[in-house]
Order: structure tokens, then C-alpha cells, then sequence
């Protein structure tokens, strides 16, 4: 049975990619995550924009999160529809490379400015955000003002994290913690481990027990708080700024070495760092531009954490230790 | 017993079953193992102590957890079964199929709702005076929610076993003058003890694989099962065959361990009687009864309590924005259509496979091969389960990729995934049922000479419909809470009901998540409804046969 359907399946498919090719001269298949497509994401916005100058079509093929993406595009090898990929963390660039799927994007990255001072011939950064630890004003007066704080103080007052096994915030807890202790990041778990309420698989579940009101602290984005201002219209939830600084998250897109069309996928890179695409990216996607926008940001956003200092350690470096402190944090947190 | 040309049909029928089954797995298995590409990372020791310390806890938590749900199963299996006319006992039993159906993040936020420390549990607590509230992570988190999940489980697979229970027993026993304490050890024991191993085992099963539940309430990464490491690594480490080396590694541990427990335990025979309605005479009156109702009320209290607080998280919602919201509308059909076709492939293969056994097993002395194919159709069928969704899904990818887009096999993949990681659960509920009803009706029907068709129809379906609507409305519950196959393929073309949730709580919609949850748990209450037949639909149809 099932052998019947198999090549029945695949005639079908080529059927539909063929007619769905000849209707669009030019199809542009950008490979991203689903929050970026969701209904509210800037997904459809971005392509109205750049379909009306590209003379293209922008299709999307969206997986569950920026590891995901990496993990799909290593699954489909060589056979790969990807143009673009657009979702990838700067913790991921190395390994991303590793893989030979991605060619030098050659534009012009001078109007892109990251806190931290991110560029690479490979990747262009579209967006980043700080992590930041976000409290609950109505649970908490007193939040943390310095990592420090945050790991010495009240074990009564929880805060929820997510796991660096699995996540991306949770690795990125992680780094920041390493960034800020050196080695004595083990000493620090150890002592922060009591104020964990619980390490949770992803953000979705740690935002999600935050939310209900289970901890007054979780590990999130300074751009969080917007969302509630914006959405919500509620300043309840707020970010706690930390003297030492604040790791951040910086997202990249690329263009792979099978792009059928090289010159399309340079050109949606540039628009990438453009003011259009850069002005859709705060209220849709949440995160802070990387270029000038448009019109200025909406004024929650300038309510906002600005870190002062920002920590990022290069791809490499993260890439070649992050078993060693995945294990360090690993028996810190798992001791009596 | 059935003639030998119908039998060699259903031998043939199983055995491609269950062909199908192992090569859909081996294959998948087999292209991670062969994955190799640039830019992966040369991974070291395959068993270092991590490894062993993960296995370590999966063996914990998940054989605490079997035996706790075990233990409460046992009293509230027997006191539906003893009060036939507890008001409301068959929305009792309907209830007891819905947290199948729930996405485990669903069910962590409704059980936080009650045992959190902002829950009722702590709030009541509080009230009292107590100002530290009481926390539930860690092991115990974990504890109450294996037992949420499956103590109904384990309750209502022994309530069907104790519903088979000829008639003529509970008129013995009643003549005998027999006590409660004896009623359980020689009629209603026997029976619950024949079928623990098969609970046990799917239980074990099901928390062993436990992944967010554990993460989520297990306050740390203490808590962390072989699971989490084959998921990590898929994810950041991207290592295929250390994630197929470490789900062999579960397989391994829970086939020993499903090994014990079957030895540990004798065969229960097959009661037989003369088909008469079943009317017991016990827990009329007094504590017995007493006793059970508490019982009862408080299983129900046990699991209402957490759903309750998932409809009224729902309740909070834009319900009639999300209603009228054609993506809503897109994911609910394409999760029922999902759901219903792989719960029918799962009962109509997994009834195929049942009869297959029995066939090989109907000689007097069945040949080395027909024991082989006996024990290989149970063996799969339980261990199906051990084999992570996101390992089949990776290595279907793989196989696929050659002949084209991925997306266009998607759905048929996620079906098939789903249909096997049902077929445990429905193998549970079919395979007893199937076991009495052929010892009761087999001679009977084969000195009719009725078979094939007109057996089918005539007795197995009116012997049968019960169990198979159970099976199927477990199946279909199953399917539709699941994310796991999903996730893997899932793009815009295919959305379902558990995506679309998390998608939405993914981008800060956590109420718009909550009234989805909603949804899903009225829909696995629908299917639980066409799986649970009430008494009164029944009494009706026996009069219906009778006249």
C-alpha cells in the first residue's frame, strides 16, 4: 500500500512545484522559523514589500525554531530548496558554515550596527535583542539590579529558566553566566540553583508558567516588556537591567550556495537590512532593528532596558566549549 | 477451530502488519544510522556518565510513577465496577479518557493551576495559615503528573477486564455468602492481576518517554530522561546515531524490564459463562459502598480539578474570535481528519495483529515459527512506543528527500507515526477483550461453520463494538494531542490543533493557547463520548438483540 502511495505522492509534488514554478518567473524560498510566519509575524508583510519591487514570489518554508532550521537544512543536504535561510542565532553562524551549505553574501553590511559589533562575510544580522531577566512589578518591588544580585539573593523569590540542552534563551543563560563569572560560573549555578523554580524546554512553557503567576521572574528578552505595553497595553511585566551587562541575541540570515538565482538572494539581503524590513521587525517580531526604520520605534520601546555593556562570545568559541560548560552547568544544578 | 484456509489469511494479514510496522521503523533507524554529512560534530564516548545518569532516573521516575498509578487505579477500577448506579458513573469513565488527549504543556498549566504555588491547592493552604507554599517540583511533580495521565489509564483497562467477568461468578460468590475481602482474592484479583502486566508495561513506557512533563515539574536537570538526551541530541548536537544508539538503549532497559514483569506474573484464564447479564450483589449497602463513592469522588476531584482550571483559563479567552478564525477552523479539521484516519488504521491493523496471534497460538502445539510470530506481534506492539517520534520523523526525511518535496509526504508520515504510537494503547484495550470474547465464542461459532464475513458481523461486532470503540476513541484522543510527528515536517500547509497552540503561545498568545486547550479538550470529550457508550444506549441494544 504504502509503496504505491510513495511514487503516486512524488508525481503529485513534482506536479505542483512545477505548475506553482511557471506561474512566477521567479520564486525566492526563504527557509525561516514559525514565529516569523505566524499570523502576527512579520513573515507576510515582509514579502508584500519585497514582491512589489522584486518582480518575485516569496515562499516560506517554516520550521519550529532556529535550530530547527539548522537541523532541517543538514537533513536535506544538498537537495535543499533554501535560497535564503533567515532565523539562525549568531551561535549557530559556526556550525552553520561547518556544514559548506552557505556562500559569502558580498552587500554591504555598513548601515548595520549590533551592540557587540557583530559582522561576518557569510551571515547579515536582521535583528537582535538582549536577554534579560523579566519580572512581575505586581509579585516583585525589589528586583535584582546586577547578575550578582540575582544568584545571591532571596531563595524564596523564583525565577523560571529554560534548559541550554534544548534552548536557545536557556543557552543563551548559559553564556552570560560564563561571560559574567568566568570560571566561577559553576560556584554561581550552584548558588543560583536555588532560586530556580524549575528548567523548562523552551521559552514557551517558562513564559508560560510566568504568565500564570507560578514565579515573578523568568528568563526572557528586554524587548519583552513592549509587547505587553504594545499588545497589552500593561507595563506589569518589565525587564530587570543588570550592571554587568547583558548577553545578546543576534539573528542572521544567509544566502546558500544552491540559490538559484544568486543575485535575487542578494537583493532581498540588502532589503533585509533596509529601513522597510527594519520597520516591520520591532512590533512583529519583537526584537530590536539593526538599521534605521522608516518611522521611529514605537514608545514603548523607548521605555526599554539599554544595556549598557553588551557580552557575545564569537560562534567558534561557543561552538568548541559548549559541551564542556553544558556539563559544568549540568553537575552544578543537578547537586543535593 | 477456524478453518485452515481463513487462517492462513490472517496469519498472512498479521504478518504484513507487522512486517510493515518493523520495516517502517528499521528504515527510519537505518538512514539516521547511515547519515553523513560535513559539519558533524565526531562525537565521543557514546555511554559516558551522563548517559548512565539519565537512564538512572528514567528508570526512577518512571517505575515509582507505574506502580503509584497502578496502586490508585486498582480501588477506583473497583468501585466503578462494584457501583453500577453511581449517578454519573459514565461521565466518571469519560472523563478518565481525557487527559489521553492533552498536549503535556496543556496538562503541566492546568495541574499548576490546582498544585502550583499560585494554585488552589496553596491558596487553600495559605488560607489556613501556612506561609511557605508547598512545591511540587521535582520527583513529586513529576509523580502527580504520570499519575494524572495515566492512574486513568491503568482504571479503566482494569474496570473493562472487571466488566468481563461472567455473570454466573458474582451469583456464586453471592451464594457462597462471600466477604468483600474474598470477592477481591478469588474473583476480581485474578482477573487485574492477568492484565498487569500489559498496564504496567504501556505505563512504564509512557513515562519513561516523558519529556516535557519531566522537564517542566522536575525543577531541574536532575531530572532529566534518556528521552531529553536523544532530543538533545537531534537539536544542538545534531548527532543521529547517538540518538539512535540511546533510544536502543531505552528499548533495551524497558524490554528487560517488561521481561520481568511478564515472568513475575501468572496467566489468567479465561472465565467462562453462559453469557447472562452481569449483576453484582457486593457494595450494595454501608462502608462498602460508602468506600467506594469516597473513592470515587475523589479520583474524579483528582482529575476534574486540573481540567477545570484549563476550561477556565479557556474560558478567559476571545472564544468566539478563535471560533470564527478560519486558521482555527483549518487546524481543528486537520487534526480530526489526522486523528480519525490513523485511529482507524491503528484498530482495524492492530485487531489484524490480535487475530494473527491468536490464530497461531488456536493449535494445540503451535510450531517454533507460529510462537515466534505470536511473541514478535506482542513484543512490537509494546515496544512501538519506545521509539521517539522525532527519530522516525528524522529518518523518514532522509529516506524521502530523494523523491521530492517533504512537505507532500508529510501528512501521510505523521499518520503513520501516530498510528504506531497508538497501537500500544490499542493493543492494550483489544487484546483482552479479543482474548475472552474468542475463548467464549469460537467453538460456538465454528460448529455454526459461520466465519469471515458473517462471523464478523454477526458476532464479533455486537462481542466486540465496546472494546473497539474504546481503542479507537483512545487512538484518535492520542493523535490529536500530539505534537512530536508533527513538529518535525510542520509548515504552513499543515497546521494543527497542538501546533497552532504552541505557535501561538510561541508569540506571547497565551490566552488565545488557553482557549485552544479548550478546544482540544472538547473534542477529546466528543471523541471520549463515542468511545464510552452510555449504560442506557446499551441496555437498549441488548433489547434489540433479545428481540
Amino acid at each position: 500500500m504504502r509503496k504505491a502511495i510513495i511514487p503516486f505522492l512524488a508525481a503529485i509534488a513534482a506536479v505542483t512545484t512545477a505548475f506553482s514554478a511557471s506561474a512566477h518567473d521567479k520564486v525566492l524560498t526563504v527557509y525561516t522559523y514559525e514565529s516569523f510566519t505566524s499570523e502576527w509575524g512579520p513573515g507576510a508583510k515582509v514579502a508584500e514589500a519585497f514582491e512589489k519591487t522584486c518582480g518575485c514570489k516569496i515562499s516560506y518554508v517554516s520550521v519550529a525554531d532556529g535550530v530547527e532550521l539548522l537541523t532541517r537544512l543538514k537533513l536535506e543536504g544538498a537537495s535543499s530548496k533554501a535560497d535564503i535561510v533567515l532565523g539562525l542565532d549568531t551561535n549557530l553562524v559556526s556550525e552553520a558554515k561547518a556544514t559548506g551549505f552557505f556562500a559569502p553574501h558580498g552587500i554591504d553590511t555598513s548601515a548595520v550596527k549590533v551592540p557587540g559589533g557583530f559582522s561576518d562575510d557569510t551571515f547579515v544580522p536582521y535583528d537582535y535583542g538582549h536577554f534579560a531577566v523579566i519580572y512581575d512589578t505586581q509579585a516583585m518591588k525589589k528586583p535584582p539590579k546586577s547578575l550578582k544580585e540575582l544568584v545571591e539573593g532571596d531563595a524564596n523569590q523564583k525565577i523560571v529558566i529554560e534548559d541550554p540542552r534544548t534552548s536557545t534563551p536557556g543557552l543563551g543563560l548559559l553564556l552570560w553566566v560564563k561571560s559574567v563569572y568566568g570560571d566561577q560560573a559553576g560556584a554561581a549555578w550552584a548558588k543560583l540553583k536555588d532560586r530556580v523554580l524549575t528548567v523548562t524546554p523552551g521559552w514557551s512553557e517558562a513564559y508560560g508558567l510566568f504568565t500564570k503567576g507560578e514565579a515573578p521572574m523568568v528568563l526572557s528578552y528586554t524587548t519583552s516588556p513592549a509587547y505587553h505595553m504594545v499588545a497589552e497595553s500593561t507595563d506589569r511585566y518589565q525587564a530587570a537591567s543588570f550592571s554587568e551587562g547583558h548577553y545578546i541575541q543576534i539573528e542572521v540570515a544567509g544566502i546558500t550556495k544552491s540559490a538559484k538565482d544568486p543575485a535575487l538572494a542578494k537583493d532581498f539581503l540588502t532589503f533585509v537590512t533596509g529601513p522597510e524590513f527594519q520597520s516591520i521587525i520591532p512590533t512583529t517580531n519583537w526584537m530590536m532593528p539593526v538599521a534605521a526604520t522608516k518611522e521611529p520605534l514605537p514608545e514603548a520601546f523607548g521605555k526599554l532596558v539599554t544595556p549598557e555593556k553588551t557580552f557575545l562570545m564569537s560562534s567558534d568559541e561557543v561552538a568548541a566549549n559548549r559541551k564542556a560548560w553544558i556539563d559544568e552547568w549540568l553537575a552544578a544544578m543537578s547537586k543535593n | 477451530m477456524i478453518n485452515r484456509i481463513e487462517r492462513r489469511w490472517t496469519l498472512a494479514a498479521g504478518v504484513l502488519c507487522l512486517g510493515g510496522i518493523v520495516l517502517f521503523v528499521c528504515l527510519a533507524a537505518a538512514a539516521l544510522l547511515a547519515f553523513d554529512e560535513p559539519g558533524m560534530p565526531n562525537g565521543g564516548a557514546f555511554f559516558d556518565a551522563y548517559v548512565w545518569r539519565v537512564a538512572r532516573f528514567t528508570l526512577l521516575q518512571a517505575s515509582l510513577s507505574t506502580v503509584l498509578s497502578i496502586l490508585f487505579a486498582i480501588p477506583v477500577a473497583r468501585a466503578l465496577a462494584r457501583q453500577t448506579a453511581f449517578p454519573g458513573r459514565v461521565w466518571v469513565i469519560r472523563l478518565m479518557a481525557l487527559p489521553l488527549g492533552l498536549p503535556a504543556l496543556v496538562a503541566a498549566l492546568g495541574l499548576i493551576g490546582i498544585w502550583g504555588r499560585q494554585g488552589a491547592l496553596n491558596t487553600a493552604l495559605a488560607a489556613i495559615g501556612l506561609d511557605q507554599p508547598v512545591s511540587i517540583y521535582g520527583l513529586s511533580g513529576i509523580l502527580v503528573a504520570h499519575v494524572f495521565f495515566n492512574m486513568p489509564l491503568a482504571a479503566r483497562l482494569m474496570l473493562s477486564g472487571l466488566e468481563r467477568i461472567p455473570g454466573e461468578y458474582w451469583l456464586v460468590g453471592a451464594n457462597l455468602g462471600m466477604r468483600p475481602l474474598s470477592i477481591f482474592r478469588f474473583i476480581e484479583w485474578p482477573v487485574i492481576r492477568g492484565l498487569l502486566p500489559g498496564i504496567a508495561g504501556l505505563i512504564f513506557m509512557l513515562c519513561a518517554t516523558s519529556f516535557t512533563l519531566v522537564l517542566t515539574l522536575g525543577g531541574g536537570p536532575a531530572a532529566s530522561t534518556i528521552e531529553v538526551a536523544i532530543y538533545q541530541a537531534l537539536r544542538f548536537d545534531f548527532d543521529p546515531p547517538r540518538a539512535i544508539v540511546l533510544s536502543l538503549l531505552q528499548i533495551i532497559v524497558t524490554a528487560v524490564l517488561l521481561v520481568a514483569i511478564r515472568f513475575l506474573t501468572p496467566k489468567a484464564d479465561e472465565g467462562h459463562g453462559g453469557g447472562r447479564r452481569v449483576r453484582r450483589f457486593d457494595g450494595r449497602h454501608g462502608f462498602g459502598r460508602g468506600g467506594d463513592w469516597l473513592v470515587i469522588a475523589l479520583a474524579v476531584l483528582f482529575l476534574a480539578l486540573p481540567l477545570g482550571s484549563v476550561v477556565s483559563s479557556g474560558l478567559r479567552s476571545d472564544l468566539f474570535r478563535l471560533v470564527s478564525d478560519p486558521m482555527v477552523q483549518r487546524a481543528l479539521a486537520t487534526s480530526l481528519v489526522i486523528a480519525l484516519v490513523s485511529g482507524l488504521f491503528c484498530v482495524i491493523s492492530t485487531a489484524v495483529m490480535i487475530r494473527a496471534r491468536q490464530a497461531a497460538l488456536a493449535r494445540r502445539r503451535p510450531s517454533t515459527a507460529y510462537r515466534g510470530l505470536a511473541a514478535a506481534i506482542s513484543a512490537s506492539s509494546a515496544l512501538v512506543l519506545l521509539v521517539p517520534p522525532v527519530v522516525l520523523g528524522a529518518g523518514w526525511f532522509l529516506l524521502l528527500r530523494p523523491f521530492g518535496d517533504i512537505t507532500t509526504f508529510a501528512p501521510l508520515l505523521v499518520i503513520l507515526i501516530n498510528m504506531l504510537m497508538a497501537l500500544p494503547f490499542v493493543y492494550r484495550v483489544l487484546e483482552p477483550a479479543m482474548a475472552t470474547h474468542s475463548a467464549r465464542t469460537a467453538r460456538l461459532a465454528a460448529s455454526l461453520g459461520l466465519g469471515g464475513w458473517h462471523r464478523l458481523r454477526l458476532i464479533d461486532w455486537p462481542g466486540l463494538r465496546k472494546p473497539v470503540l474504546m481503542a479507537l476513541s483512545f487512538a484518535c484522543a492520542l493523535s490529536l494531542g500530539d505534537l512530536g510527528a508533527v513538529a518535525l515536517f510542520g509548515s504552513q500547509d499543515m497546521v494543527t490543533l497542538p501546533w497552532l497552540l504552541y505557535s501561538r503561545m510561541a508569540s506571547y498568545r497565551s490566552t488565545d493557547a488557553a482557549g485552544l486547550a479548550l478546544f482540544l479538550g472538547l473534542v477529546c470529550l466528543v471523541l471520549t463520548i463515542a468511545g464510552t457508550p452510555s449504560a442506557a444506549n446499551d441496555d437498549h441494544r441488548r433489547q434489540d438483540d433479545v428481540a
